[in-house]
């Protein structure tokens, strides 16, 4: 019973995670179908420079839980909006209207530049940013010790989809960007800066990628190549909702979590597999994703 | 039509002729210019600078590398590595990187033995690596020094290495010591359970364990073991999974980031408060732990290496040196880089030679193998593999943090000797364990 507990408990906590590092991802695709490579770099530079600012606040031995917080998501702010600004402006503006396989390539590099730019700014020695993880403590529930921090982040990824539901469904700006999603020549005809919008969008989407990795970083040791692991998984989850879908990367997110917790407790010699097994699964019933539209190809 | 052809031949085979004839003598000169420029002696150091493992092994070793070459060439180390250099000829380090995979490290490991002529390697922490790298040293008759991987196969499957040296311990060893340590201070204990990186280092070391476990402790059951892919980072699931199973012990053999999230996370979760943690690489770790990992945590250093390494006057040089340039002590690594790289010091000036003279690969192999050197580790034999393998002791202690000065340190350290752990030749680990280790001389 215990076990079984557990896995809805650990399968949630991971899903909180997964979506974290997969939104940010899933945004950029729907609006700009740019599929985004360079997305676990942003992770990535999101955790180095929240570990940074960890460690230079907690650096005397003294500081609060409440504003280590405040100073997770401040670092993810500067560094997503920062950086993905840079790459915005500096390089992607120029690219758009390209082959989506074109933009899978460019990002790539990007990936790779950000990879040895993350090592020239921040070295290659571990960042140890523990403080935040374990201020919090822990709970037991119905005879399972959890991290508090672990909880906070599902409420973090509750959150974060509820209010990116919210912007999309529920805002003028919103209806802006679907209305892009839908069909970016008829919302330029009718006078949407769809350039604009793609700069907001992506910078949303780099800030999510950073914000993830920050959140992330006070339980991990922050090492180089951690934004290379990160941006499978985020791909699996994106790929099982339907690419481009807030909806799907959650349900994806919940799916991949739950299942993963039960191989991991029931069948440990399937933990691997089973992320891309269901991924191939749900692929085989839904080659568009669970929540994908299939679109007319236009001519 | 046939003398024209004949004539563009002729030309063709001129042009061909004379390239190549340029070529051989571009060759030549470069050979000459490299002869020249070898006054010295150029020792090829391979270690991981980027990647996972660069931050917790790669760069400790070759900051170690920097520190023992550096010293070595101002004759600066205590007796017996007074003398400068290697046979009185100045070392050169050419440092490259580890990471790239097996392939890769085929071809850099040719490069610096045919193109940049080095006359030793010395390197390798990955035994993937190390695997690979091993024939080739042979075929191109390169004198190789392993001084990391672990892989128990490294002389197993080269039966007859010629240049190929090891002077770090295999993964057995850790875990043979591993074992032995609980058996003498945790001899109670019934319910056992493990976490390993899912490849070769990972499924190796628990499948030595739990076999070292059965001959040591037979009453100890084995309750669960995880297995999460390599640089994970989250390991929530395999933390509630074990918990459940309520072990007394968990042995992992996590290295780097991974271990350092692990015990991060098994303590905030609780895991810790009831079960003691054996880490077989922890001390790579000790000064980043600080209050995150228990007191009481069984930690190793896969040999005598690191904090573990033996008071001699060859080890205070280093400790200090090392200390004053990168404001840190050297972790087991470290330890294991200076190591090697004495070994080859000791093997080359006793194959003999002086006045700067670099002997040649097979005069240096002869005379290490079989050999005994002394390091900063203390007193290393050749003596397994047929005298291409080191010997040492290996010890574990338990980790305590004093939060007071920020420092943490090493209690109750037990020491066994290298041939209590350490199969005899012509016998695997495997069968030496489930054989009940015949012929351990245990002090």
């Amino acid at each position: 019973m215990l076990s079984f507990f557990a896995v809805l408990i650990d399968g949630t906590i991971y899903a909180s995670w997964l979506f974290l590092v997969a939104a940010g991802l899933t945004v950029i695709y729907g609006v700009m179908r740019i599929l985004n490579m360079a997305h676990g770099s942003f992770y990535a530079i999101g955790a180095y420079t929240a570990a940074s600012a960890i460690g230079w606040y907690f650096a005397d031995g003294s500081g609060s839980a409440g504003m280590s917080f405040l100073i997770l998501i401040g670092a993810a702010l500067v560094a997503g909006l920062v950086v993905g600004l840079a790459v915005e402006r500096g390089l992607l503006q120029f690219m758009y209207g390209r082959d989506e396989i074109l933009m899978v390539i460019i990002t790539y590099a990007l990936l790779l530049i950000l990879e040895d730019g993350m090592k020239l700014v921040f070295g290659v020695n571990p960042y140890f940013a523990y403080q935040p993880y374990t201020a919090l403590g822990r709970s037991t529930i119905a005879g399972l010790k959890v991290s508090n921090y672990d909880l906070v982040l599902i409420g973090i990824a509750i959150t974060v989809g509820v209010a990116l539901w919210a912007w999309l469904e529920r805002t003028n700006l919103g209806k802006i960007l679907r209305a892009v999603i839908h069909d970016r020549e008829v919302a330029r005809a009718m006078g949407v800066n769809v350039r604009r919008m793609f700069t907001l969008t992506f910078l949303i989407g780099t800030t999510l990628g950073a914000l993830a990795g920050a959140l992330t970083a006070p339980s991990i040791s922050v090492v180089p190549g951690i934004g290379v692991e990160v941006i499978v998984l985020a791909f699996a989850v994106v790929v099982v909702g339907g690419m481009g879908s807030i909806e799907g990367a959650a349900v994806g997110a919940l799916l991949l979590g739950l299942s993963r917790a039960a191989a991991v407790h029931f069948a440990p010699q399937f933990e691997l597999f089973v992320i891309y097994g269901v991924m191939s699964l749900v692929l085989a019933i839904r080659p568009q994703g669970l929540f994908g539209r299939t679109l007319a190809r236009k001519i | 039509m046939k003398n024209a052809q004949s004539t563009t031949t002729r030309v063709a085979g001129r042009i061909a002729a004379g390239v190549a004839a340029a070529a051989l003598a571009s060759t030549m000169l470069a050979g000459v210019a490299q002869a020249a420029e070898n006054g010295k002696f150029r020792v090829g150091i391979v270690t991981f600078l980027s990647g996972p493992a660069a931050g917790p092994f790669g760069i400790p070793s070759a900051n170690a590398a920097k520190v023992i070459v550096e010293g070595l060439n101002k004759g600066a180390l205590p007796a017996p590595y007074a003398s400068k250099g290697i046979n009185g000829a100045e070392i050169e380090a050419v440092i490259i990187d580890e990471a790239g995979g097996a392939t890769k490290q085929v071809e850099e490991f040719r490069n610096l033995v045919q193109r940049q002529k080095v006359d030793a390697v010395v390197g390798y922490i990955s035994s993937g690596d190390c695997l690979a790298i091993a024939p080739v040293a042979e075929e191109l008759k390169a004198l190789t020094v392993f001084y990391d991987c672990g892989t128990s196969r490294l002389f197993s499957e080269d039966t007859k290495p010629k240049y190929s040296f090891r002077t770090g311990l295999d993964a057995a060893v850790d875990n043979i010591g591993a074992a032995r340590y609980l058996a003498a201070t945790k001899p109670d204990i019934t319910k056992i359970a493990g976490i390993q990186q899912n490849y070769a280092w990972g499924q190796d070391s628990w499948h030595d364990f739990t076999l070292a476990i059965a001959q040591t402790m037979p009453k100890v059951k084995v309750v669960e073991n995880q297995m999460p892919k390599v640089f994970q980072g989250q390991y929530g699931a395999e933390i509630s999974a074990l918990s459940v199973k309520k072990p007394e012990v968990v042995h992992s053999s996590f290295w780097g980031g991974d271990m350092e999230a692990f015990v991060l996370q098994a303590n905030a979760r609780g895991l810790l408060d009831d079960a003691t943690v054996v880490l077989t690489c922890g001390e790579s770790a000790l000064d980043r732990f600080k209050d995150q990992a228990p007191n009481g945590s069984i930690i190793g250093a896969r040999g005598p290496f690191g904090a573990f390494a033996p008071k001699n006057a060859l080890n205070d040089w280093f400790v200090k040196s090392y200390t004053d340039t990168y404001s840190m002590a050297p972790t087991y690594p470290a330890t294991k880089m200076a190591q090697a790289i004495l070994g080859l010091k000791a093997a080359a000036e006793k194959a003999g030679g002086g006045n700067g003279t670099v002997p040649t690969a097979d005069a240096i192999s002869d005379a290490f193998k079989g050999s005994t050197f002394e390091s900063v580790a203390g007193t290393v034999k050749m003596d397994r593999a047929d005298g291409h393998q080191a010997v040492q002791p290996i010890s574990y202690g338990t980790y305590k943090y004093d939060p007071k000065t920020g420092k943490a340190t090493i209690e109750n350290v037990m020491t066994f000797s290298g041939d209590c752990v350490t199969p005899p030749d012509g016998t695997t680990s495997d069968a030496w364990i489930k054989a009940g280790f015949p012929g351990a001389k245990c002090n």
